[in-house]
């Protein structure tokens, strides 16, 4: 655990590092603080919003779990049916590749022109941009199936129903936390870009707003709030990791105290 | 009486002829090797026996032909999961069966201390030595109680020295249970060592060069004169596989190549 911490020290110093910095510039680098305001007053002015803020940060927290839910369930259930089905892969996936080369800017504003103001816009955009990572990790999880554990389960009497759930299933895990962690980054960014096209709350609006009212203080404030959310997120997928795989770090537990009794010597 | 016997198994992958005519048996309680070098066709055998694989030929089972898979089998590769505990692992035949997971848990957990796996139970296939891995592979194999096992190199990943440990201990476990069992090896000592009898398999396209009954008496102890016997039959098994073309006139192939 101690080990662990110590890891995240150089990633916090460089981190601190490029604050101070930019704190230093925005304050005797003779900029105006309605171009770049420094760090410090971000943050007075994000505290001083907060209300605002809160406000905003609620509905796309609901837009990017509702959004993320949907392609989470529907990530699960189509490569399951393309695992099922080989044709339908080859009718699939290149129309998942091309879904991953439409520019959001100009997507976005059509999806809000169908679909209103309301939640759905938001859910399909999330849905869109977070999906295919998922669905890509899954089929290839599947596929990596050990022959032998399968063969040896249909010399039990297994069938392809039973060997998928035994087999197939837990060896795509891996996978598809892979996928997952590179998906839900992308979640808060797609209800943002959302929220910009078109939105009645949110914190893409809030930062339309504040760019519209010369306020970069009040846009920073909110784009840390959205790190600070995919962070978050991104730090409930390595938990709910760590919770789905626990015999990951088995054995290599071993792996480092057989290291550290080398070095030792 | 016989329980398997195989009349002219042949299968090939597209153009690759990988078994060319394979003819064999194994009596009840009787413990039999297929010995022949990698890439021959060995694993490819298995597969036709356990139904993932077609093949021409004539299957049969205590005189009927075969019809699902009266074989417990352990693949090349201890193939444990490694998601689930090893007790999980051990049950897998069982609940694959139906059996529910607690009444089989119940059912294997004797079987631990037998198998060198006491204590171990609850620990991840990750956390076991090799020879470990293998056992508890074979306690998987054998707790679903099937008519025949059919072992792909068990100990093919093993170093040497827990190999020749990890042989010992099945003959012992052998002799208790009396297991009509069919190995795979490409390790003559191996074959020697556990087997009633033992079949020869050609490079590929495999065919069965030689049949040979092992009868050194069991135990298989280390006494000299045994050790004296065993190392004859296994120079003479190396011969047979080595120079398949000198003094086998009685097998058709070699014949053939004599007359080339
Ligand atoms: N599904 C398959 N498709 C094509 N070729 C295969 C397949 N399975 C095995 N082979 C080929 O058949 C030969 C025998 O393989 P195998 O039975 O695994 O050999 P062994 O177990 O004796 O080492 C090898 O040359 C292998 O490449
Ligand atoms: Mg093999």
């Amino acid at each position: 655990m101690a080990f662990a911490i110590a890891k995240t020290i150089p990633a916090a110093i460089a981190f601190a590092l490029i604050l101070a910095a930019w704190e230093v510039y925005a304050r005797y680098g003779g900029v105006a603080p309605t171009m770049l305001p420094a760090p410090s007053r971000v943050l007075l002015q994000a505290w001083e919003n907060r209300a605002a803020l809160a406000e905003n940060t609620l509905p796309t927290i609901r837009a990017t779990s509702a959004g993320f839910a949907c392609s989470l369930v529907a990530a699960f259930v189509l490569s399951a049916l393309v695992d099922f089905l080989a044709p339908l892969r080859r009718a699939l996936f290149p129309l998942l590749i091309v879904s991953q080369t439409l520019p959001l800017v100009a997507i976005a504003p059509l999806i809000v022109l169908w679909f209103g103001f309301g939640l759905m816009p938001k859910i399909l955009l999330v849905a869109l941009v977070t999906f295919f990572p998922m669905m890509v990790a899954l089929v290839e999880g599947f596929a990596a199936t050990s022959t032998e554990i399968s063969q040896m389960l249909a010399a039990m009497g297994a069938g392809r129903w039973r060997i998928f759930w035994l087999a197939r299933l837990p060896s795509a895990l891996p996978y598809f936390f892979a996928g997952l962690r590179i998906s839900i980054t992308y979640a808060v960014v797609g209800a943002i870009f959302a929220e910009y096209a078109g939105a009645a709350k949110g914190l893409g609006i809030y930062m339309l707003n504040a760019k519209n009212n010369f306020r970069p203080d009040l846009v920073l404030a909110a784009v840390a709030v959205s790190a600070a959310l995919t962070l978050i997120l991104f730090g409930i997928a390595v938990l709910v990791q760590r919770l789905a795989m626990p015999w990951e770090n088995a054995g290599s537990d071993s792996d480092d105290r057989k290291r550290s009794g080398e070095s030792r010597q | 009486m016989k329980r398997l016997e195989l009349r002219d198994i042949s299968k090939s992958f597209g153009a690759l002829e990988v078994l060319a005519g394979i003819s064999l048996h194994v009596a009840a309680g009787e413990f039999v090797s297929i010995l022949g070098p990698s890439g021959a066709g060995k694993s490819t055998l298995f597969q036709l026996l356990t139904g993932a694989l077609k093949g021409e030929g004539d299957m049969r089972f205590d005189g009927a032909p075969l019809d699902g898979s009266p074989f417990a089998f352990m693949p090349q590769r201890d193939a444990l999961m490694p998601w689930r505990r090893v007790i999980d692992n051990v049950t897998l035949g069982l609940e694959v069966q139906g059996v529910s997971r607690r009444a089989a848990r119940e059912q294997v957990a004797p079987l631990f201390a037998e198998f060198g796996l006491a204590g171990f139970e609850r620990s991840w296939p990750a956390e076991l030595s090799g020879g470990m891995r293998q056992r508890a592979a074979l306690l998987r194999t054998v707790v679903q109680q099937r008519d025949m096992l059919l072992l792909d190199e068990p100990f093919g990943a093993l170093d040497a020295l827990t190999r020749a440990a990890m042989q010992r201990w099945l003959e012992g476990m052998w002799r208790r249970h009396r297991w009509t069992a069919l190995l795979i090896t490409h390790d003559v000592r191996e074959a020697v060592y556990l087997s009633d009898r033992i079949y020869l398999m050609s490079a590929r396209p495999a065919r069965i060069i030689s049949e040979i009954a092992v009868p050194l008496q069991r135990p298989r102890t280390t006494g000299s004169d045994a050790a004296r016997q065993a190392a004859a039959l296994e120079a003479d098994i190396l011969d047979t596989l080595l120079n398949p073309g000198v003094d086998r006139a009685s097998f058709p192939q070699t014949a053939q190549r004599r007359s080339s």
